[in-house]
């Protein structure tokens, strides 16, 4: 509307020249030569004015992509879960990730993973299985365009359970990937 | 006539100190017959009361090991502390076969000097069999008692004692609403005197000593990553030996104390590596895609033990550091890991799992046997003591970290929960400081 409104100006100026010039009357060459330059200084305004909307408008567009992945994202999940012993992405953890990927490839965020593990097992094995895990999400997001100095892996293995209990219903919840 | 050396009294600068995690013992089962002793109370030479009941801890030591059934107090018929006041037929006729007396001198309390004369006589042969003298400050009384300890229990069973030593692990207070609560705690051998060396939100993990027991390494994450970090218990000092990107992890002393093995993964995958402390050069010990982690020296110092998964499953694996050769160690079972190696350099207490359940076992190096020593199924973190007979470990009772002791030969057992019901784990027992 700003750049419109711009433009609008400018031809009212540019009239007013051209007023100007058929009054004196003087060297008509001269005056038309400049009419010619204020004409065209018009349209060249008016050209940038109507790219400068466009450009707005496809920000306008690619801020609602975002925000309508950052939904996706938030609807996928940020925790990824993992099979016993296993540091293998399943179907439902790489749809989550995907969703992710697909967030981060229009966004410039970096982004910390946090692999865990359950309490079973020793727990420096676990720190390193941990790490495994991040390191599977983190090896995906980067075969698929993400660049790897935007993401951060650290393992806390079995220290920050989710679930404190025992039992494969609490160790299921404690074996992830937290993406933060 | 034995002397000791003059106790060195440790940790003149702690964080903060009191009575949180502090241990409690349960004796769950002992040998089937238990020595019979009599531990008179010692005979205090000075004015007012004595500093403490140093035959109570000699006492409760003797018990603890699972081993001697001490005389209770209440059926002493006298309580002599000089040899010609014993009657011999008097404690023959409470069944038992020893009796040790002794005598307490000096300062009652500051940082005077005390000192203590023991005497153990057997009361079959009526003969004194050992004494000796241990002197040391009035602040170090408790373990000047643990010493006698481990003279009594040496003269009469042929292994030196392991109760004038001290005792390393985390406890952790769980928050369901937030953030974790981490101590690395220091105590005696028997749980007492508990000292918090270092406290935090963030996590501890893998606690061990010097060969010389004056400091001791970890793994904090109070930068929000993990670094492996050296405490001098005595002077307090501090210093953080590593950061790099990714893990870094099981830090443990060289038996020289000129080095440190640990765990990064900086270099891709998690690889053991060599750091000399006095120029913090690294050598890169291990190579390869797959976890080597959790070392621990063997006593000579020419190799070390490891995890690795490289063939499928966690086993342990041998690294010689002349050779740079790497053999596997263990082959029963899918998984053995976290090795730690008695000072004997033969019984080696892991993690063994079986039927899904995570016990403590001992593998011996020269016979490849494994004996599975717990029964509890969720066991981890063996620590070994410095007389090699009994594993410390961690373990889990009604969902709460808990400390398990069993013997090598699976005779005693004992539990350690925390007083204040929190988890207690990764217990690391500490060398002798006196011998």
């Amino acid at each position: 509307m700003k750049a419109v409104s711009n433009a609008g100006k400018l031809v009212a100026v540019s009239f007013a020249s051209l007023i100007l010039a058929a009054c004196s009357g003087t060297d008509s060459k001269e005056q038309e030569a400049a009419a010619a330059a204020e004409a065209a200084a018009a349209e060249a305004a008016a050209q940038q004015a109507a790219a400068e909307a466009e450009a707005q408008a496809a920000r306008a567009a690619a801020m609602a992509e975002q925000d309508r992945l950052k939904d996706a994202a938030m609807a996928a999940g940020s925790v990824f879960y993992f099979a016993f012993d296993s540091s293998e992405l399943n179907d439902a953890s790489r749809m989550a990730i995907d969703a992710h990927i697909a967030l981060l490839l229009v966004s410039d965020e970096s982004i910390r993973l946090e692999g865990h593990t359950d309490e079973r097992g020793t727990r420096e094995y676990n720190l390193a299985l941990g790490e495994r895990r991040a390191n599977a999400v983190r090896d995906y997001m980067v075969a698929n365009g993400v660049p790897s100095y935007r993401i951060e892996t650290i393992s806390y293995g079995e220290e920050n359970p989710i679930a404190f209990g025992s039992g494969e219903a609490n160790w299921s919840e404690n074996r992830r990937v937290e993406l933060k | 006539m034995r002397r000791f050396a003059v106790f060195v009294g440790l940790l003149a600068l702690v964080l903060s100190a009191g009575a949180s995690a502090q241990l409690q013992i349960e004796i769950n089962q002992g040998v089937d017959n238990p020595t019979p002793i009599a531990v008179v109370p010692f005979g205090w030479q000075g004015v007012g009361t004595a500093p403490d009941d140093v035959a109570r801890i000699i006492d409760s030591d003797l018990a603890r090991s699972g081993q001697f059934a001490p005389v209770s107090r209440r059926d002493m018929l006298s309580f002599p502390d000089r040899a010609s006041d014993i009657y011999f037929r008097d404690w023959r006729a409470l069944s038992s076969e020893y009796v040790l007396i002794g005598r307490v001198s000096g300062a009652r309390s500051g940082d005077g000097p005390v000192r203590i004369e023991y005497q153990l006589f057997d009361a079959i042969r009526q003969l004194e069999i050992d004494s000796g003298t241990v002197s040391g400050s009035v602040q170090e009384i408790r373990m000047l008692a643990h010493q006698i300890a481990d003279a009594v229990y040496e003269r009469l069973t042929g292994i030196p004692g392991a109760f004038a030593t001290r005792l390393l692990y985390v406890s952790v207070t769980r928050n369901p609403n937030g953030k974790d609560f981490y101590r690395l705690v220091l105590s005696d051998a028997d749980g007492a005197r508990p000292i918090v060396l270092f406290e935090g939100r963030d996590p501890i993990m893998a606690p061990s000593w010097s060969p010389d027991g004056s400091e001791v390494a970890y793994v904090s994450f109070e930068t929000s990553r993990p670094a492996i970090y050296r405490q001098n218990l005595r002077t307090g000092v501090r210093e953080q030996l590593t950061n790099f990107k990714g893990l870094n992890n099981s830090p443990v002393w060289s038996p020289d104390g000129n080095s440190m093995a640990m765990v990064l993964s900086k270099d891709g995958s998690p690889d053991i590596y060599l750091m000399n402390l006095a120029s913090k050069k690294l050598r890169r010990l291990t190579r390869h895609y797959a976890i080597d982690t959790e070392p621990t020296w063997m006593p000579d110092g020419r190799s070390l033990l490891f995890t690795s998964d490289r063939g499928g499953r966690p086993q342990i694996y041998r690294y010689d550091l002349s050779s740079g050769q790497i053999t596997r160690v263990t082959f029963e079972g899918s998984y053995n890991a976290r090795a730690r190696v008695a000072q004997d350099g033969r019984n080696v207490a892991l993690v063994h799992q079986q039927n899904g359940q995570y016990h403590i076992a001992v593998h011996d190096l020269v016979t490849s046997r494994l004996t599975i020593l717990t029964s509890t199924s969720l066991d981890e973190s063996p620590s070994i003591a410095p007389n090699g007979s009994i594993v410390l470990y961690a373990t889990k009772r009604d969902d709460k970290g808990i400390l398990g002791a069993v013997a090598v030969d699976g005779g005693v057992r004992f539990s350690l929960p925390a007083r204040d019901g929190g988890h207690v784990q990764e217990p690391a027992w500490s060398p002798y400081f006196y011998r």
